[in-house]
């Protein structure tokens, strides 16, 4: 006999089971988890496999970055500023210069420009090809989209190396302009790398653009809307790909990129998927700006004449200076006194503020879901935690 | 874009609050705007709602530490020495300083315009040393303000959770304070292990140590 016609076991209706609740499960995850992409944890709440509460919790790396600096030269703070996000020290070290030569008002040489440009899109390159390797790593494609990526950040790094002397702490610009010029043959080289580099874009596309289990995985995941986006301070491609038309390099048009076409990709959605596409796509342009700027690099001074970096003693006064660092707006904010040492010197960390929204992308998603969403941000806690 | 028309603007639109153009003197010309703490959140409300432009977009958020200082100007004064009139060096002390501030830097991502720069001053350094939160306003000051809470010592009035962001809970001072003074043991954090390790112990026969 079944027990639906026994009427004398009892049934538990539908309705009944869909409103029973467990316990919450409460979990840490992080700070050693390799999913973190760092030292950062999230004390989650679980309702089943669900996310109902997340709070990250920070300052496993902190090291007060500011204090420190306040304690050092003008001219001591730039090889720190490559451990913040030490992925993309040259950003870092142009984000700095920047900041400076707006307290200082100095005029940066036509080569240096160019010569940041091309740097600072070859970071940008490296740090999106780590990035989308990572991203795939996280959702499970152990090793080969990793190594593929790694490929050919290998080659940028391989050309930071014999420019600046270091493959990650380069250490390279200078306020009023940059520390080394090219050896001979580095352009060759980065030519080739650039050239080099959109037929490792196609094959990552066409293995993993209509990837059944990727679109599965990152589609609608993770939501970010325009209007919160602004809200919540989202910058770079974070903000990109839920539509918000801001790129510092248009806005700003910082150091020369005024010279440059190229275009802004936007999302529509603003998902995972969005937040992957769109740094494939920023690749792509990075490529465009690369090309033109190694077709015109002028010959002539690296270095402002007029700038005095050793003993450098701006007036007193203040400046906030940004850039359109890869993983965001990345601001450098100095407050002088007249002193060698600067009286403030405040970091803007584009990923500390991309985090704002975490818990409002997790919320609703599964414990795996959490993983690829933290991916997608694209952090690293050096520049978190300071 | 200039910050006099923005002052007007705040001034016709919001009744009541006190407004100073504070200059910058390097080359960048970002001055800021000083607002007292009272009208702190009203003036920041209308900027992202009613200014033309719309700040829409709160950057940065940080604090500053200004400890009182002496300032020492030199005047020549005529004076009676000796029944003759001479020229005298006369050194008049001035304190400034003496307060915590809350800098917030503003852009309109629709106009792209900015940045205007937003200061709070707390009235001094110990115990009054609350500014309005503008978390409510932007979200982006969130993390931003706990951290100034947290390396500052500001409160910020209304925030939605007000807690320590990179120092541990339980940490007394505020390490970027200009007389911040670094512990002599730097080693020790209260971490949750001695707890559990107590709980462990429960757990072990009693040969082995356990309770």
């Amino acid at each position: 006999m079944s027990i639906l016609t026994d009427a004398s076991v009892d049934t538990i209706s539908r309705d009944e089971t869909d409103h029973l609740t467990g316990d919450l499960l409460e979990i840490s995850m992080g700070p050693q988890h390799p999913s973190t992409h760092g030292v950062f944890r999230m004390n989650v709440t679980l309702d089943g496999e669900q996310v109902v509460k997340l709070k990250p919790v920070f300052g496993y790396l902190h090291r007060n970055h500011e204090k420190i600096a306040e304690t050092e030269s003008y001219l001591g703070c730039m090889p720190y500023t490559d451990r913040l996000d030490y992925i993309c020290s040259i950003t870092n070290n142009w984000a700095y210069a920047l900041a400076v030569e707006t307290l200082a008002g100095i005029k940066v040489p036509e080569r240096a420009e160019y010569l940041r440009v091309i740097t600072g899109e070859l970071t940008r390159l490296q740090n999106h090809a780590g990035l989308i390797g990572f991203l795939m790593q996280d959702m499970g494609a152990s090793g080969t989209p990793l190594m593929y990526a790694f490929r050919e950040r290998e080659k940028v790094l391989d050309l930071f190396e014999a420019l600046t002397g270091a493959r990650m702490m380069c250490n390279y610009m200078r306020f009023g302009g940059c520390r080394c010029d090219l050896p001979a043959g580095w352009l060759d080289g980065a030519k080739k790398v650039v050239e080099g580099f959109p037929r490792f874009l196609d094959e990552f596309e066409s293995l993993l653009k209509t990837n059944e289990i990727l679109m599965a995985r990152t589609q609608g995941v993770g939501i970010v809307t325009k209007a919160q986006a602004i809200n919540a301070g989202l910058s770079g491609p974070m903000a990109r790909a839920s539509g918000v038309d801001y790129d510092l390099r248009k806005v700003d048009k910082y150091g020369i990129y005024e010279r440059f076409s190229f275009r802004v990709p936007l999302g529509e959605i603003g998902d995972v998927y969005d937040r992957y596409m769109l740094r494939v796509l920023e690749m792509r342009e990075s490529i465009e700006i690369l090309k033109q700027a190694i077709r015109d690099l002028p010959e002539g001074p690296i270095m402002d004449p007029g700038t005095k970096i050793r003993g450098f003693r701006p007036k007193a006064g203040e400046a906030y200076g940004r850039i359109e660092g890869p993983k965001g707006e990345l601001g450098f904010y100095l407050i002088s006194d007249g002193s060698p040492n600067p009286y403030r010197y405040r970091v803007r960390p584009p990923t500390l503020i991309n985090l704002t929204l975490l818990e409002d992308m997790c919320l609703g998603h599964n414990v795996a879901d959490i993983v690829i969403i933290l991916g997608s941000i694209d952090i690293v806690l050096g520049e978190v935690d300071r | 874009m200039n910050l006099e028309e923005i002052k007007s603007q705040i001034e016709a639109n919001v009744s009541g609050c006190r407004l100073e153009i504070i200059p910058n003197g390097s080359p960048s010309g970002q001055h800021s705007l000083l607002v007292d703490v009272d009208h702190g959140f009203a003036v920041a409300t209308f900027l992202r709602d009613g200014a033309t432009p719309r700040f829409d977009f709160c950057s940065n958020v940080t604090g500053i530490d200004w400890p009182v200082k002496e300032v020492s100007t030199k005047t020549k004064v005529k004076k009676l020495v000796d029944g003759v009139e001479k020229e005298v060096d006369e050194v008049v002390k001035t304190q400034t300083g003496g307060y915590l501030e809350a800098v917030y830097h503003l852009y309109s991502v629709e106009q792209r315009e900015g940045p205007v720069v937003l200061r709070m001053r707390t009235e001094d350094r110990a115990e009054r040393v609350h500014v309005p939160s503008l978390t409510p306003i932007w979200r982006s000051a969130e993390f931003q303000e706990r951290e100034a809470y947290d390396l500052f010592g500001i409160l910020f009035d209304g925030h939605p959770d007000l807690r320590r962001l990179l120092m541990w809970e339980g940490f007394e001072d505020y390490p970027m304070r200009r007389d911040y003074v670094d512990p002599d043991d730097y080693e020790y954090e209260p971490t949750a292990h001695d707890d559990v390790l107590k709980r462990a112990q429960a757990h072990r026969p009693a040969q082995e140590g356990g309770l």
